[in-house]
């Protein structure tokens, strides 16, 4: 427990104390999986919209293959990024390998379907009713999905929350096609394992305390949105 | 999209933080090199050195060396440094790998519990050592990660004719650190490379029992990544980087590597030396 309370006063003196490391690294992981999440709505979103509202043959697989890929193992899409990122890979031209664009986009595979998966959720629990509802009304097909997507945007917060959530706690991936280089593609959650690896448990703590503590405050302030319209 | 806007504000800045891509390949070296190079924190003061003097920008990939080496030999590095000398020759014979050259050594020592259930502390011979250890089927944690460490415990047992097996033989699969704790935990043996084990010392309750025995010298090469083994590699740069390692004022700077934290330096500069010198 000593070892616990080390590593959490730890964390306060490295951050307190500005130092330029930690910062850096924070910083990092924030900008990557901000950056990724975005991307991911970008993608998840409309793709959760068509999928909740088209209705096409194959339809029920595409879902089915969307839950699966809110799972996906962090290590294996990091495993077949890193490969199709490698210099005698498919995109080896790009030299995007050990990159935080690389990062970006392992995270972006990570999250999309999560986002897709959720706001697919939240635009299907709007009642059938109300969709009909707005086309009596005279409401065109974009207008009434534009309602929609407003209507279903605090359970998509959720979406939000998950997909980040997701991407700035995943190790495997971020590990894989950044390779935790010093300055350029360390992350909290690499920088975790490297101290770990080097018997410098307080530090590993204190950036693992430090990790939380952005998830928190993140989640915090998606939370105090989404609770706010509530009342 | 109001909820959003934290986001885009943290995402704002995304683009500074994003490099294009380098388009002006030559100007990066990619280093494929061992975890314990990155863990004894050596290359943490060498790289940013040579990035300095050279004004070449380094990529470190710490893996095993295994690893290190099997990506150099797809033409996904262009240099590597590594500790399995073994193995090395076998991928420049193979002509993967080009101008192997000794760069500094350290060496392993073989750790156990204090009470020494194996009875091998003092014992000259490390093949004897592992000997006394099979035949008591006594608790041996293995890195069993293809690692440089692993491939001279496994140069050790073939020597000493045995073939380690459960229950008493547990392969952890991970680096040295981590093998490390689960040893202590296990209360069980196992060969650590020394500056590992001094990074460990204050954690874990196993004293070194074998030391000092000419196999269990560990060897440290530089080699440089052939440019027929891939379209991209940046035989120059790795060149360039092989060639700084071996120059008086690095080796001077790998000498005195670690004293100030460790009250020893953590490895011996070789530049010059063959392997038949040792």
């Amino acid at each position: 427990m000593g070892l616990i309370l080390d590593g959490v006063l730890q964390a306060f003196r490295l951050l307190l104390a500005g130092d330029p490391e930690v910062w850096r690294i924070t910083l990092l992981s924030l900008r990557i999986s901000a950056t990724a999440t975005l991307l991911a709505l970008a993608v998840g979103i409309p793709a959760g919209t068509l999928l909740a509202l088209a209705r096409f043959p194959g339809r029920a697989l595409v879902i089915s293959l969307v839950n699966t890929g809110m799972g996906l193992p962090p290590v294996v899409v990091g495993l077949f990024v890193t490969i199709v990122l490698w210099r005698n890979g498919l995109l080896g031209a790009l030299e995007l390998l050990y990159t935080p664009t690389a990062m970006v986009l392992a995270q972006l595979v990570i999250a999309a379907p999560i986002v897709t998966g959720l706001t697919l959720a939240a635009v299907q629990q709007i009642p059938d009713r109300f969709r009909l509802q707005l086309l009596a009304l005279g409401a065109s097909r974009v207008q009434m999905t534009w309602v929609l997507i407003k209507e279903a945007r605090l359970p998509m917060l959720a979406a939000l929350m998950a997909g980040f959530g997701g991407v700035i706690s995943e190790v495997g991936a971020s590990m894989m096609v950044g390779g935790n280089i010093k300055g350029s593609t360390r992350v909290l959650t690499t920088a975790t394992v490297l101290e770990t690896g080097k018997g410098n448990f307080d530090v590993a703590i204190a950036l693992s305390v430090i990790l939380l503590a952005i998830t928190f405050l993140v989640n915090w302030a998606l939370t105090w949105i989404q609770q706010r319209r509530r009342v | 999209m109001r909820p959003f806007s934290l986001f885009l504000l943290l995402a704002m800045s995304a683009p500074a933080a994003l490099p294009a891509p380098a388009t002006a390949q030559s100007s990066t070296v990619i280093l494929s090199t061992t975890t314990s190079t990155q863990d004894s924190g050596l290359l943490e003061v060498l790289v940013p050195m040579f990035e300095k003097q050279s004004g070449l920008s380094v990529k470190t990939i710490s893996v095993g060396t295994g690893q290190a080496l099997a990506l150099a030999a797809r033409g996904e590095a262009d240099v590597t440094l590594a500790h399995a000398p073994a193995l090395e020759r076998k991928f420049v014979e193979d002509g993967k790998m080009l101008n192997r050259r000794l760069v500094m050594y350290n060496d392993f020592v073989i750790i156990g519990p204090e009470d020494d259930p194996a009875r091998i502390k003092g014992t000259p011979k490390a093949v004897d050592a592992l000997k006394k250890l099979a035949a008591t089927g006594s608790r041996f944690v293995s890195r069993g990660d293809k690692s440089g460490t692993h491939a001279l415990e496994l140069a050790l047992w073939k020597q000493a004719g045995i073939e380690p097996a459960a229950p008493w033989y547990i392969e952890s699969g991970q680096g040295m650190g981590a093998t490390l704790s689960i040893a202590n935990d296990r209360r069980a043996y196992t060969i650590t490379d020394r500056a590992t084990f001094l990074a460990f010392q204050k954690r874990i309750a196993l004293p070194i029992l074998v030391e000092k025995d000419r196999p269990l010298l560990n060897i440290y090469s530089v080699m440089e990544v052939n440019p027929a083994n891939g379209p991209r590699v940046n035989a120059a740069g790795g060149k360039a980087l092989a060639d700084w390692m071996l120059t008086p004022e690095v080796q001077g700077v790998i000498r005195t590597f670690g004293v100030d934290k460790y009250g020893q330096a953590l490895f011996v500069p070789i530049a010059g030396k063959k392997d038949e010198d040792f």
